[in-house]
């Protein structure tokens, strides 16, 4: 009666079970990581003495974006190890937000909790157990709690702020950022399909030519998605960085 | 406005709360969208300018952009899953 009838969140995102305990969620994962690692297992396997070529071509550019822009611009040289797990990081969050967009599939595995949280749970154990292996247990939380340079009396404030924002804080944050934009995007995309829906097949003649503007935003924001699913598989593996480099090299 | 009185004093008691959760809701969201609105709009401005002053240094402006927009965008995107939190 007032407006259209939007379905319940858990009917937008809860799929049908595939087979029980197993479904379209896990199997878009799951394929994910299947394809990530047919693309590098096949590329490894070129000579390395000739020219690159096709699937060689797509993993050298992916690890040089991954070397480029988010290992030496975060960590710098001695960084360099942490690639391959940075590169698989990045391919597995993008190849799981990308069929939020692609026809038929149309679900961002990243937009259910799981799979972001497990993702930060990783980046938190690791950041944290490089932290202790180069600083030390007791450096490690004394860089945290007393950041240097700072007026005496302000550590009252700063030390329990700072031990919540990075032990407590960090890893909620990484995941609370990437499932909420893919489940904001999909909640956009199902809001316009089904406005547009709503407009051309609801019974109303006068109101068909109206239901173009929703569906040319459909169209939009799918494009748009096409660069958020990028940016966040960008803005996730950066931050990971981020954290570990912060743990390798503490501030003096 | 009467008509919407009259409309939700029609509702029964669980309606009314199912009402009421969802106007908390739309607050949460809009509220929680206006800072980070106005932050992302000055650190994507700051960043531009700089890029334009200094164009040798884009692609270091740009990756500190993004971490800066990463946090800041934070806070909107706890508004929206509280959003949908209270409106489940």
């Amino acid at each position: 009666m007032l407006g259209l009838e939007f379905p319940p969140i858990n009917e937008v995102i809860r799929w049908q079970e595939v087979f029980p305990t197993f479904n379209k969620i896990g199997l878009i994962a799951v394929a994910a990581a299947v394809i990530a690692s047919l693309v590098f297992i096949l590329a490894s396997r070129y000579d390395s003495t000739r020219a690159p070529k096709g699937v060689r071509n797509l993993a050298e550019i992916i690890i040089d974006f991954i070397e480029d822009n988010i290992v030496m611009q975060t960590m710098g040289r001695d960084g360099m190890g942490w690639t391959p797990f940075l590169t698989s990081l990045f391919v597995f969050i993008y190849l799981c937000n990308v069929p939020g967009i692609i026809p038929i599939i149309q679900m961002p595995a990243t937009a259910r909790m799981a799979i972001p949280l497990f993702l930060a749970l990783v980046a938190w154990v690791i950041y944290n157990a490089v932290g202790i292996k180069h600083q030390g247990l007791f450096h490690y939380f004394k860089g945290i709690m007393f950041p240097p340079g700072v007026p005496k009396p302000i550590y009252l404030l700063l030390t329990p702020i700072e031990l919540v924002s990075t032990i407590v804080v960090r890893p909620f944050s990484l995941a609370i950022r990437l499932f909420a934009n893919m489940l904001a995007g999909h909640m956009l995309l199902v809001t316009f399909a089904l406005l547009t829906k709503e407009l051309v097949q609801g019974g109303n003649a006068a109101l068909i030519p109206v239901g173009i503007l929703p569906f040319f935003m459909l169209v939009f924001l799918t494009a748009f998605e096409v660069l958020v699913a990028f940016l966040q598989a960008y803005i996730f593996t950066i931050l990971t960085a981020v954290y570990i480099g912060g743990a390798m090299h503490p501030e003096h | 406005m009467e008509a919407f009185a009259h409309f939700v004093a029609e509702l029964s008691a669980g309606e009314q709360k199912a009402a009421q959760a969802a106007i908390g809701a739309g607050f949460a969201y809009g509220l929680a969208a206006i800072g980070p609105g106005i932050g992302i709009g000055y650190v994507v401005g700051k960043a531009i300018e700089a890029m334009a002053r200094q164009p040798e240094a884009a692609g270091m402006v740009r990756t500190t952009m993004f971490l800066g927009i990463a946090f800041t965008e934070a806070l909107a995107l706890i508004g929206f899953v509280v959003f949908i939190l209270l409106g489940l």
